[in-house]
């Protein structure tokens, strides 16, 4: 049994909601770069251009790359050897991201009621946070800011296992061509499959922290990633909107096997500031 | 085509801009989102007095992450349009010129820009660093307890655009994609 105070959590929390906002994932800059190369719209070059810059400049000036700093998504693998102590969880991760959201200079994007309300919470909490009892005794927690004009293009829909995989590739494919500039492309795409319904909402979020230099495990889903990123990219969408090949960067699938009568779809769409740090106490 | 801008902006300025065109914005422009639309477009509705006069001015679409120490503003790129779309019309016909934001307008937006000559550009979003260092000055002037989402009036220098919608009601959004759609599929 490890025992990890919970005024050991705070300030990590807090560094990280800080350096995923200023520094993005060298991941990200060279999947921008080699869809440059490619790409064949004089305005959309200039776009991912400044896109480059923009990320250059955050760094250097230590500002967020985008404004909308997000809400604060928290992954936390808790090893079962872990004891936590010296206080209550929910609220040290909550005390990390206020004071990260705080210290940083990030916008507070939080409201307390989504509909009647609507007041900011003046903090950026709550955060919403995901736990998972994983082997061992160590402590692994992500921060992944999530803004709300690429969250608000994402979908779930409870297929028929009659569609089948072209059912799941449509579907995929049509939310980002109604979605159009809305999203910030170039943008990468989270798709959840099985499940049920909320399993398939939160593989799609998750899918979205794997590494853009990483292929997806699993040969035939790697294969179906990429046909998906090309019939996207045929849209012409491109980068905001304005037209261009460059719609999305990548395509990324998790899947979780799932009941005889559903085929749970979940499409969650991440903006070209694709953030997230970890960190592994 | 680069075209400098100054406000507040003339009919004849407007005229001419064409979609796709690359504007850069000199002068004073006004922050303003979802909530703060809200508000505005209740005022008109009551017959009330606007906290500042729109005739031949510009709202950009932001709200602006707080300035860090030696900045006027932190970073501040566009956020999506569509959310202002029920409101534009009715800051349009009271004489609004431009809007900045980014993505598609809706068709009754753009009927109303094309009945009002004014035209939507659109700022590049997640570029927020590379936009707030051409904001020189920035002030609450309404709306403080919406946070992120008070009116500010801001001094820019050549704050980049692209021209997404003009006069003639042309639209970025679907020549852009048009352009750039490949079949097969």
């Amino acid at each position: 049994m490890r025992e990890i105070n919970v005024n050991e959590i705070i300030p990590i929390v807090k560094n990280l909601c800080i350096d995923a906002n200023y520094f993005i994932g060298k991941d990200l800059v060279a999947k921008i770069k080699e869809f440059y190369v490619k790409e064949t719209s004089p305005t959309a070059k200039d776009v991912l251009d400044i896109l480059l810059k923009n990320y250059e400049l955050a760094a250097e000036n230590r500002m967020p790359i985008c404004q909308d700093t997000g809400i604060a998504v928290i992954f936390v693998e808790i090893g079962q050897d872990v004891h936590i102590v010296g206080g209550d969880f929910t609220t040290a991760i909550n005390e990390g991201v206020k004071q990260g959201y705080e210290a940083g200079y990030l916008r507070k994007s939080m409201v307390n009621d989504p509909i009647i309300e609507r007041k900011n919470t003046t903090d950026n909490t709550p955060a919403i946070i995901y736990t998972e009892i994983v082997a061992g005794e160590d402590l692994k927690i992500t921060v992944a800011p999530k803004g709300g004009g690429s969250e608000n293009m994402s979908e779930v829909k409870m297929m028929k296992a009659a569609d089948g995989i072209e059912g799941v590739i449509d579907f995929v494919v049509d939310r980002i061509a109604r979605s159009g500039g809305n999203p910030c492309p170039p943008i990468i795409v989270g798709v959840g499959l099985g499940g049920n319904f909320e399993q398939s909402a939160l593989l799609s979020k998750k899918s979205l922290l794997r590494n853009l230099d990483e292929e997806n495990p699993d040969p035939k889903w790697a294969e179906i990633e990429k046909i998906i990123l090309g019939k996207i990219n045929n849209l012409g969408i491109g980068p905001q909107g304005l037209g261009g090949n460059t719609t999305a960067l990548a395509v990324h699938i998790l899947t979780k096997p799932c009941h005889i009568a559903s085929m749970p779809v979940a499409v969650n769409v991440q903006c070209h500031a694709a953030r997230h740090k970890s960190i592994i106490i | 085509m680069e075209i400098y801008l100054e406000t507040p902006l003339k009919t004849t300025d407007l005229e001419k801009l064409k979609i796709g065109d690359k504007v850069f914005i000199s002068g004073t422009i006004y922050s303003g989102r979802d909530a703060a639309h809200k508000r505005l477009v209740e005022l008109l509705e009551n017959g009330k007095e606007l906290p500042f006069d729109v005739e031949g001015q510009i709202i950009y679409y932001v709200g602006p992450a707080p300035a860090p120490p030696g900045r006027p503003i932190g970073s501040a790129g566009p956020t999506t349009s569509y959310r202002m779309d029920p409101y534009a019309p009715a800051l349009l016909n009271v004489g609004l010129k431009a809007m900045i934001g980014k993505g598609p307008r809706s068709e009754e937006v753009i009927a109303s820009m094309q009945k009002n000559n004014a035209v939507y550009l659109a700022a590049i979003g997640g570029a927020a660093v590379v936009m707030a260092d051409s904001i020189k000055e920035a002030k609450i002037i309404a709306y403080e307890d919406l946070g992120p989402e008070a009116i500010r009036e801001m001094k820019v220098e050549n704050f980049p655009c692209i021209v997404a919608n003009d006069v003639q009601g042309n639209d970025i959004y679907k020549e852009g994609v048009k352009k750039y759609k490949k079949e097969g599929f």
